[in-house]
Order: structure tokens, then C-alpha cells, then sequence
């Protein structure tokens, strides 16, 4: 019993999302809710079931048939089946319709894939992309996105329930874009999973497995991308690059209580040095054709901070990959990392001029990175900003890094 | 905020040829002044470098050939950003590395069609 207790929400997380996409499929998108019924009602009974007699022996295959069975029963019981399915089946030779359910490896990739583009529809937003894709991509409960989120249930289910209705509305259906325009519905794609590992990553939320797990999904999902043949193509090589350069710092840069340590004080034994090989493996095949990608720009900068040592082709690098990355796309984020390495780069005194230029001062990064500025140049001038910083944020590991950065400057 | 189109002329002529060395550092001013208007979030379209090749069309189907790049202010490149007003524009172009070789930076304001 124990070991059903442990193996069902990890088979819960990985099956139901696959079981979700192949029955969606073939229900259609507009009843995906049908689909994640008989997905939660297996496990439902999984759950009875092997509480009781212990696991099956092949609980994935049992989760299969029950799952079939389940959805054959629907089929049979509802209009649906008349409506939507049996004019397909008009050319069976068989005198009683024995539908198939496909949930072989190859269609469960495929249905994955194609709900991956259904749900990353450009008629809603990311938020609500990112909340799809967490639940029906994913496998998170609702809970759990709360939880990534940092809000409640209910906006969750909200949230996810006006993405439903806005999909229904735009009839999106379950299939591969045409050719001519993956490209375009890919970047939407790439976007959301983007910011999938970026919630996981930089969320200040403080279940850290959960935080992890965020990440190792965003993770999973491009790789889905990478073996297929019409999707693998050199932006998706760098996002997943990006990917393993900071995954690789997982260990290195949360403690115990999910305080973040800050790069520069992380212990870089933790790093992992398989993830950060990886990252330069992707990175080399993202390194083709003729389109330079954000993620590219990012995956480049990631890989410099791989290596510790402070050098001057380090942080000139660095400063010209943000260079071309606000080119492509302003955000108050890369505006104030660039300076950073512009003071790096090209010293302290030209980066507080340019600093001073950004307009960014309801930002509490924008104070602290001016009061690192001035930390040695005006004690003053740098406690002012930093005392500003601490105003502004809301972020308690945030607060003791600037609380720290203020005492180091009474030792200055 | 406004559009302006910064227009860079030099005498390309008479601009010494530096060593590889300095060409990269000229190079790295360049993409550090672009980045830093980028990264005031002022940046429109980085523009472009113009090659020396060119015609130049007058009434009568008469066609000179070049942009005369001999002449003392070629037009050598172009960027568009944007600003509150032409002074802040003005601002923002003083930071051009342009100047280091005796070349100028036109500022003007884009008023849309």
C-alpha cells in the first residue's frame, strides 16, 4: 500500500496528461473537460483499486484499459458518439464498431505535440497559456498552480475555465499548424514554455520541489519539440540550451529554506556539469541558419556564466549578448543585467551614467544594482539607493541580500 | 514620444583605416552606444550601414552614378529612435562615436504620414 501511496502521483502527473491528450484528441478540444473526467476518474479508481489489492503488475498498461474502457462507455452512452465519431467509421468492416483508443508511444507524442500548439493559441494570453499548459500539459493540480502563481484555487480555475471557453470560441482544434505557418505558432510555443521554466525558476514561491519539478516540465516539453522532425529547429536548440545552463545551477543557487544564493556566493561544485554539457551541445546545434533567436542571445549569455572566473572576454561578451537582446526585445530585466555588465565591462564610473538614464525607479533591482554602483565610488549616494531597494521590494530573501550589501558598506 | 532619424555623415574618404584592433573598438563604441539607447527602451530600428555604390536620379532620366562618397559628408549609415522632444533626441546623439572621426550626426523629428 506505501507503494501505491508514492507511485500514483508520479504516474498520476505523467499519464493523465498523456491520457488527457489522446482522449482530447479524439473528443475534440471543445470537450476537454470529458477528457480530464475519464483521465481523473481512472485514477480515481486506481487509487481505490490498488489500495486495496496492491498494484497490478503493469499499472501503466491497467491505467490504459481502464481508461479505455472508460472512454468507449462514454462514447457508447453519449450523442457524441453518433455525432463525431461514427461517421468516421462508417467504412469498418466490422458489424459492431470496436473503436480504438491509440495510446501507443508514437500518437501520444503526436496528441502531446499538437495540444502543446492548441493550448500556446495566440487568441489567449500567456498567463493563461502558462496555466493551461501546467495543468493539461503538466499534470499540476490545481493547488499546485496556485501555488506557482502565488495566488488561490479559485482565479486558478477561473483562469483556466475562460482559456477553455476562449478556445471553444476560436475553434482551435488538435492538429500540427500547416507548414507555412509553424514557424509563427511556434514562437508562441517556445514563448510559453519560456516562461513556464522561467515561473519555476524565479518564482519566489517556497516549495522548491514544486518549483523544480515547474522547471524539469518546461524541460520535458521542449525536448517534445526537439524530436520532431517539423519542430526541431535551431530557436528550440538554444531555448533548450538556456534551459540546462541554468538548470545546472539548481542545487547551487536555493538553500535548504529556499532562500536564493546569489551567483557570485554559490558553491560551483554544485553545479552539474552534465546539464552545463548539454547546454553546449544544444547551443552548438542551435548555431545554424540565419535566425538569431532571443533565446539564442540568452542561451549565450547563460553559457559565460557557466564559466566563474571573472575575465575581460567574459563580461565583454556578456555585455555585447545584451547589447543585441535589447535590439530584439526591450524588458527592464536585460536593461538593468546589461548595465551590470557594462560596469564589468567598461568600469563603474560610464555604467552609473547609463544607469541613471534607465527611468527604472519604482524598480527595487534598478536601486540595488545603483547602490552596487556606487558601493567604493559615494558610501552615501549607494546606502540611499540601497535603502530605496529595500523599500520597494516585497521579497524577504530580496531584503537580506540588500540588508547585507548595507552592513558591507560600514566595513568599506 | 517621437520618432527622430539619426543621419551619420563622415568624410569616408579621409577616415584613416585603423588596424584591425582599433576597427573592433570602434566597433564595440558603436554597439555600446546602440545597447545603451536600447536599453533606455528609446531604440526603434537599429538602421543600417550604406555601401558606397549607388545612383542618384535627377528630372530628365538623368543618373549620376554614387552617392558622391567623395564629397566631405557622405551619408554613411542611419538609426531611428525615439524620444520626448527633439532635445532629448539631440541628447541621446551626442553619445555618437562618430564624432571621434569628425563625422555628424543629423537629428530629425519623423512626423508619420
Amino acid at each position: 500500500m506505501e507503494q501505491s501511496e508514492e507511485l500514483i502521483p508520479h504516474l498520476f502527473r505523467t499519464e493523465y496528461t498523456k491520457l488527457t491528450a489522446v482522449l482530447t484528441k479524439i473528443f475534440g478540444l471543445e470537450h476537454i473537460e470529458i477528457a480530464e473526467d475519464i483521465s481523473s476518474d481512472t485514477f480515481l479508481l486506481a487509487s481505490e483499486t490498488w489500495g486495496i489489492k496492491g498494484l497490478p503488475e503493469n499499472p501503466v498498461a491497467w491505467l490504459y484499459t481502464v481508461a479505455k474502457n472508460k472512454a468507449k462507455d462514454y462514447l457508447k452512452r453519449n450523442t457524441l458518439f453518433e455525432q463525431k465519431i461514427m461517421p468516421h467509421m462508417q467504412y469498418s468492416t466490422s458489424e459492431i464498431p470496436e473503436f480504438d483508443i491509440d495510446l501507443s508511444e508514437q500518437n501520444i507524442t503526436d496528441c502531446q505535440l499538437q495540444m502543446m500548439f492548441a493550448i500556446c493559441h495566440p487568441s489567449i494570453s500567456s498567463e493563461a497559456q502558462i496555466s493551461l499548459s501546467l495543468r493539461v500539459l503538466c499534470g499540476f493540480g490545481i493547488d499546485e498552480i496556485a501555488t506557482a502563481f502565488l495566488t488561490n484555487k479559485e482565479v486558478i480555475n477561473k483562469r483556466l475555465f475562460r482559456a477553455k471557453e476562449k478556445l471553444r470560441e476560436e475553434q482551435v482544434k488538435i492538429e500540427f499548424p500547416n507548414p507555412s505557418a509553424i514557424e509563427e505558432r511556434l514562437d508562441v510555443v517556445l514563448r510559453t514554455l519560456y516562461l513556464l521554466f522561467n515561473e519555476g525558476y524565479y518564482s519566489s514561491g517556497k516549495d522548491v520541489t514544486l518549483r523544480k519539478d515547474v522547471c524539469l516540465e518546461a524541460m520535458r516539453l521542449t525536448n517534445l519539440l526537439l524530436e520532431n522532425k517539423s519542430t526541431n529547429k535551431p530557436a528550440v536548440n538554444a531555448l533548450i540550451s538556456l534551459m540546462c545552463f541554468h538548470a545546472s545551477r539548481f542545487e547551487a543557487r536555493i538553500n535548504i529554506n529556499g532562500e536564493t544564493i546569489l551567483y557570485q556566493d554559490q558553491n560551483e561544485n554544485l553545479w552539474n556539469t552534465e546539464l552545463i554539457l548539454q547546454g553546449q551541445y544544444f547551443l552548438n546545434h542551435a548555431s545554424v541558419g540565419n535566425k538569431l533567436s532571443k533565446y539564442h542571445l540568452e542561451a549565450g549569455i547563460a553559457y559565460w556564466h557557466t564559466l566563474k572566473q571573472d575575465t575581460d572576454e567574459k563580461w565583454e561578451s556578456i555585455l555585447q549578448l545584451y547589447n543585441k537582446l535589447l535590439q530584439l526585445e526591450y524588458s527592464p530585466m536585460a536593461a538593468l543585467n546589461r548595465t551590470y555588465a557594462l560596469s564589468k565591462a567598461n568600469g563603474k564610473k560610464e555604467a552609473i551614467i547609463e544607469a541613471e538614464k534607465l527611468n527604472l525607479s519604482n524598480n527595487h533591482l534598478y536601486h540595488a544594482l545603483l547602490g552596487n554602483l556606487y558601493t567604493g565610488i559615494d558610501t552615501d549616494i549607494a546606502r540611499s539607493h540601497y535603502q530605496a531597494a529595500l523599500k520597494l521590494t516585497k521579497s524577504k530573501a530580496d531584503k537580506m541580500v540588500i540588508d547585507r550589501n548595507i552592513s558591507n558598506l560600514d566595513t568599506i | 514620444m517621437k520618432e527622430f532619424l539619426f543621419v551619420f555623415r563622415n568624410d569616408y574618404q579621409s577616415v584613416p583605416k585603423g588596424s584591425p584592433e582599433e576597427m573592433q573598438a570602434e566597433t564595440k563604441q558603436w554597439m555600446d552606444w546602440i545597447g545603451g539607447i536600447a536599453a533606455q527602451n528609446k531604440l526603434v530600428d537599429r538602421g543600417n550601414r550604406l555601401g558606397s555604390e549607388g545612383n542618384t536620379l535627377k528630372p530628365g532620366n538623368v543618373i549620376t552614378d554614387g552617392p558622391f562618397m567623395e564629397i566631405k559628408e557622405a551619408i554613411g549609415g542611419y538609426t531611428l529612435i525615439k524620444a520626448e522632444s527633439l532635445e532629448e533626441a539631440t541628447e541621446i546623439a551626442k553619445g555618437c562615436p562618430i564624432f571621434q572621426s569628425g563625422g555628424s550626426v543629423e537629428v530629425r523629428v519623423i512626423n508619420p504620414l
